[in-house]
């Protein structure tokens, strides 16, 4: 119960995205029920998978904390609010939003607004992708890819996909060398997902 | 109601669930791609508007897809491309969180983990860039993007109320 209430409060209050950070303060300091390398363990897998970063937190820690049925309640809880009101607000769009231009011109002020907070977060958590080779050119190649020659999804993962794991295949002299440095993302206390 | 067109529905967002590698964002130009173009589902000024419905929600911003099959097939529609699109991914956590001290620190869980963060990089920049063509139509949305990315670039605000000021600002002063 207390689980589905932790996850309930991140589901409501997350506007914005940022919901990964509200989860570090509801789990670690709020309630005490993970520390900070169980957090930072259950993150990593769910940076690592398919799916988005938040739902695959809520499966990770519930399933940490009480197995299945804390799964399916994290999960419950951390899409509950969201749903209700992308719902509500869905629904009054498709009925009524087109009676009211000053509707879609909010909704069109909404998604430039988000270009910029995308583009935000994409240097934040790209950081070090975008600044060292050969990653910065994998990058490259997959937003040439996908975003103007939009080529399907599918053929990423066949392609580029493979060849990047391929740059990265353990190699005997590599493994001393990179110690320590080999995770994707900035780790640490000052994760770019911890921000608000 | 119709069977054929929910299991289609079906079909795509199990699809889309499973390549989101890099999250949401990642799969936002495909989404695009496959519900406007393939199928011709939605326009695209209805995909733009959908996607800031899911903006101004709190969670994870891909409830979004809750109003694709919603705009579809009613709630049996919604509910199809939700269970689609989300349940498949939260198998796939349980069983990386069962299996996951069997690969940790393998080499190749390494080589695996290092070789997708770039692709997912990649795949959040051409997000950016859907949502851009569908919104950057003229000089104000221009300017709007640009001082959102600037004061969350430099200061610390909570992204919800720039994103909810910058719709407020194109309905009540920006070109109709």
């Amino acid at each position: 119960m207390a689980l589905f209430k932790v996850f309930l409060a991140c589901g409501a209050y997350s506007f914005g995205g940022g919901v990964v950070a509200y989860l570090r303060d509801y789990l670690i300091e709020g309630s005490n029920m993970l520390d900070d390398d169980e957090f930072l363990a259950s993150l990593e897998i769910s940076e690592t998978i398919p799916g988005l970063i938040s739902v695959n937190m809520a499966v990770v820690v519930g399933d940490t904390l009480r197995g299945i049925p804390g799964a399916a309640v994290a999960v419950a809880g951390m899409m509950i609010p969201g749903t209700t009101l992308v719902m509500t607000l869905g629904i009054l769009w498709q009925a009524q939003g087109h009676a009211y231009p000053a509707v879609s011109h909010f909704l069109l002020g909404v998604a430039a607004a988000a270009v910029g907070l995308l583009t935000v977060t994409f240097i934040h958590i790209g950081k070090k992708q975008l600044t060292q080779l050969p990653d910065a050119i994998i990058v490259v190649l997959t937003f040439l890819a996908t975003g103007i020659f939009r080529f399907p999804l599918w053929a990423i993962f066949l392609t580029i996909a493979p060849l990047s794991i391929w740059l990265y295949r353990p190699m005997p002299h590599r493994m001393k060398k990179h110690e320590g440095e080999h995770l994707p993302f900035h780790r640490g206390a000052r994760h770019h997902l911890l921000r608000h | 109601m119709n069977p054929r067109r929910l299991f289609h529905l079906s079909a795509v967002f199990t699809m889309l669930g499973l390549l989101a590698f890099g999250g949401g964002t990642a799969v936002l130009p495909e989404m695009q791609y496959v519900t406007v173009h393939t199928y011709k589902w939605l326009t695209d000024p209805q995909f733009r508007s959908i996607y800031s419905l899911g903006q101004i929600s709190p969670g994870p911003n891909m409830l979004m897809v809750l109003l694709i099959g919603y705009r579809l097939s009613g709630a049996a529609g919604a509910i199809a491309v939700g269970l689609a699109f989300f349940i498949p991914d939260c198998v796939i956590a349980l069983l990386a969180n069962r299996l996951w001290a069997h690969f940790h620190d393998t080499p190749w869980q390494r080589a695996v983990q290092r070789g997708l963060a770039p692709i997912a990089i990649g795949l959040m920049v051409s997000g950016t860039w859907a949502i851009a063509r569908l919104s950057i139509i003229n000089a104000f949305t221009l300017a709007e993007a640009v001082m959102v990315f600037a004061i969350l670039m430099w200061r610390h605000v909570n992204p919800a109320v720039l994103v909810i000021v910058g719709g407020l600002a194109y309905a009540l002063l920006g070109p109709h």
